[in-house]
Order: structure tokens, then sequence, then C-alpha cells
């Protein structure tokens, strides 16, 4: 029983797993979700999802020592919404240390209108469908740029070299982000119609 | 550009959908599984299945349903209907609803909200009201599908609701349900412009120009409807069409 897993789901305290399972199922693709250290380690893939609250979040994954586990890992790895979130260095959300692989600031989207501003307030969370460009990478294989995706978050990476998708919702920042074999996507993949399931696609073929 | 959502909406009792449908391709138009997953296909940005199932004892049967839902479905659904507390919402989210709404039970208890958007954050909370214009000209809030009368002033419930962590308003108007003769511009422009949280508007839509209306003067976020699509009076990808020729921005 020394078979590699094919891909594994990192399961902590943030929701919105059995989305990702599902649509992993549509794909063909047995996951197996756990947060035992050597099967997340021994994985091919790993799948770092999420839906919460960053500082619990965070707070869980040092209790267990994930946080290490995952600053170590060596095989494709792909954070969902939150997740993508905690790859990066710091999160505006309770002030909170992320795991820092991806050297990004996370911050909040600002619903006033600012001063000299004629737009309209932005309504915070962004829920809905938006359209994601600048492509990069083998993630967005058979992707078109202008593509929609679903997205539901107060909180957004900013845009830098690690951007390989923008989106822009108020200000212009990064829909997904890829630093070595760490890669982040903004939306929700698993609730993205054929789009979102090209990209998981695309990363479980990488 | 964030898209304006159109969002079907399916009344299930006992596991099933309740209205009845035109739809001659699907194999069992009564199965909400399959009746939602050509909503998908067509286009829909987001679904609502509402349960209106009386009895507790089978409420039992929307968890499995939920998950059958999830299973098939690869855009986001909101599960609603007699949501009471917070292990209700637990089992739903569990097997894969993206969101619930709620009702009559926030109402009674606005504590609610606020313990269900700490415990599953207020994404996915979407508050459901259902308001009705009186004589008076002010419009008030009903309870229990719209079959108690309040006192309280649909502005004032939807501001609380927002304070309490609602993550999303869903304005009914009763005067404009059922009716096709276009949404309640008036009131759900004054809570688009009030709130900060998205509003989807419900009741009155019946012909294309009422969806740009309502995103066009009401601003509202989303526009939900059943019958009109149920029925194929009016579909989805002609809708879509529609509405980005008047330059509204939709997801194709």
């Amino acid at each position: 029983m020394n078979e590699r897993l094919p891909l594994a789901i990192i399961k902590y305290n943030a929701g919105n797993i059995q989305s990702v399972m599902f649509a992993l199922e549509r794909l063909g693709v047995n996951a197996v979700v756990t947060d035992n250290i050597s099967q997340i380690q021994q994985a091919n893939k790993v799948i770092f999802p999420g839906v919460g609250e960053a500082s619990s979040a965070m707070q869980y994954l040092r209790e267990r020592g994930l946080d290490q586990v995952i600053r170590e890992l060596h095989q494709p790895v792909l954070g969902i919404c939150l997740g993508m979130q905690l790859l990066c260095s710091h999160s505006e959300e309770n002030d909170t240390s992320c795991l820092d692989i991806v050297p990004v600031q996370v911050r909040k989207f600002i619903s006033e209108s600012g001063e000299g501003r004629t737009k309209a307030p932005l309504k915070v969370p962004q829920v809905g469908w938006n359209n994601i460009y600048s492509l990069r990478t083998k993630l967005f294989d058979s992707v078109l740029e202008d593509s929609f995706i679903y997205n539901v978050h107060s909180y957004y990476a900013e845009s830098s070299k690690y951007s390989i998708a923008s989106c822009e919702y108020g200000v212009e920042y990064a829909a997904a982000v890829r630093k070595d074999n760490f890669y982040g996507v903004q939306f929700h993949a698993e609730k993205s119609a054929g789009v979102g399931a090209q990209i998981l696609k695309n990363f479980i073929e990488l | 550009m964030l898209c304006k959502r159109i969002i079907p909406c399916l009344d299930i009792k006992d596991g099933r959908t309740v209205k009845g449908t035109n739809f001659v391709d699907l194999r069992d138009a009564g199965d909400p599984v399959e009746l939602g997953a050509m909503y998908a296909r067509q286009g829909a940005d987001e679904l609502v299945f509402l349960d209106i199932t009386a009895t507790v004892e089978k409420r039992k049967t929307l968890v499995e349903l939920v998950r059958r839902i999830a299973r098939e479905l690869d855009i986001p659904f909101t599960v609603g209907g007699g949501i009471s507390n917070i292990s209700d919402v637990h089992a739903l989210l569990d097997n894969g609803a993206d969101k619930i709404s709620i009702n009559t039970a926030a109402f009674r208890d606005p504590g609610l909200l606020r313990s269900m958007a700490k415990e599953f954050g207020s994404q996915c909370i979407v508050l459901a009201i259902d308001i009705k214009q009186e004589d008076d000209r002010e419009w008030y809030v009903y309870l229990n599908g719209g079959r108690t009368k309040t006192e309280m002033k649909a502005m004032d419930w939807a501001r609380r609701g927002c304070d309490e962590g609602a993550g999303e308003i869903l304005l009914t108007s009763m005067n404009h349900d059922g009716t096709r003769q276009g949404f309640a511009l008036g009131i759900l422009k004054e809570m688009v412009d009030e709130l900060s949280i998205p509003v989807i508007a419900s009741g009155g839509g019946g012909e294309l120009v009422h969806f740009k209306d309502v995103f066009q003067k009401a601003a509202v976020d989303a526009a939900l409807a059943a019958s009109i699509f149920h029925f194929n009076e009016i579909s989805i990808p002609v809708l879509k069409v529609y509405l980005t020729e008047n330059n509204i921005p939709v997801r194709k």
C-alpha cells in the first residue's frame, strides 16, 4: 500500500471541500481529502482549497504543523480562493501572516467611493462572474482570454510578476499566481462551469 | 467586468420540482437535478432551489437532493426554504450547497444571521425578504411565504440584515410576483443605493425588456425568475444575447 495518491486535498477548517471533490469526480479523478502529513507529502498533486477566514485558518494549519508541510511540498500545489491567499505573504484580513510562499500582499477591496471617483461604490464581497485576461502558463492551456470565472471574495492578491491571470474589480488584481510548483487561483474553478473544469484538468495534467 | 447574473429558481416539494415545465427534451422535468443541469448548460449563472416541503420528516430528503445537485452542477447554487438553525446550514453546505437563503427564521431571530455569518462567512448567507406595498405606499415585510404581515418596513429590515451579516439580499415584491409586468424598480433601486451588499431582484419578470430595466434602472446585481424560464417563454441564451446588445455585461 505504498502507492502514491494521485491527488490529495488538504483537509482543514475551511469549507467548500465537497464542491472541489465533486468537480474532480466529474473529471474522473479520485482525490483523497486528508490532513495526514505523509499522505499529503506523497501525493502527486495537492489541492489547497478554502472558504473562510485567514487568521483562524492559519492558526489551524500552524497548530498541526501543516504550514511547514505545505511550504516544503515539491509537487504541483493548487490553492483555491482562501487557499491561494494563504500561499501569499500577508493578508489584511485580521492582519494575518500567511505561508509566505508567493511574496505578494493580500488586500481588502475598498467599498467606499474615494474622493474624485465618479464610479459607484464597490459591493464587497465581489460575488459573481468576471473575465480573466493576460493568461499565462500551462494552467490556462485551452482557456481563452476573457473567459468568465466565478468569484466570491472580499480580499485579493495584488498584481505582481507572479500573476499568471488578471482580473478587474475596482482595481486590477491577480486572479491567479504562480511561483515554482505553487499555483493559486482566486476564483472558484470548481464552480466555474466548463472554463473551471478545463483549468482543473490542466492542473491535473501538469 | 463583473457580470449581471441570471438566476432561475426551482421550487422543490418532496424532492421534486413543483411547477410544471414544457421542456420536451427532458426525460424527467420533475427531477431538480436534471432541470438544474439543463439550466446550467443554457448559461444560467446560478440556481436557487427553494424547498417548500411541508413536513419536517420529508425535509430530510433535501440534504440528499443537495448532494445529487452538487455532484452534477458546475455552477453555484443556493438552497432555501424552512432553514431555521445552524445545523440545517451545516448539513446543506457540507453536502455541496454554495449558499443558503434564510427568511422567516432570520426575522424572528436576527442574531441567527450573525451567528451564521460568523460560522460560515457572509458570502454564503442570502437574506430572502418578501415585501408588499400597502395602501400607505410603504413597503412592509411579510413572513411565512407571504402569509404573515409584519409592521417592519422593508428598508429597515434589509439594513438590519446587512448589519447582522447577510451577504446578499433576495428581494421579492409580492405586488409584482406572478404578474409578468416587470420588477419593482423603485424599491429595488432604493435597496441597491442604500446597501453595500449585492441585491437580487425577484418577482415580475415577464419580458426581455423587464430584465434590461431592472439592471439599467434599478442597477441590481442579479435577477431571478421561475415560470418564464420553466415554460421557456424566455430562454436564457436569448435573454443573454438581448442584454449584451443593450450593453449590460453578462457571462457568455
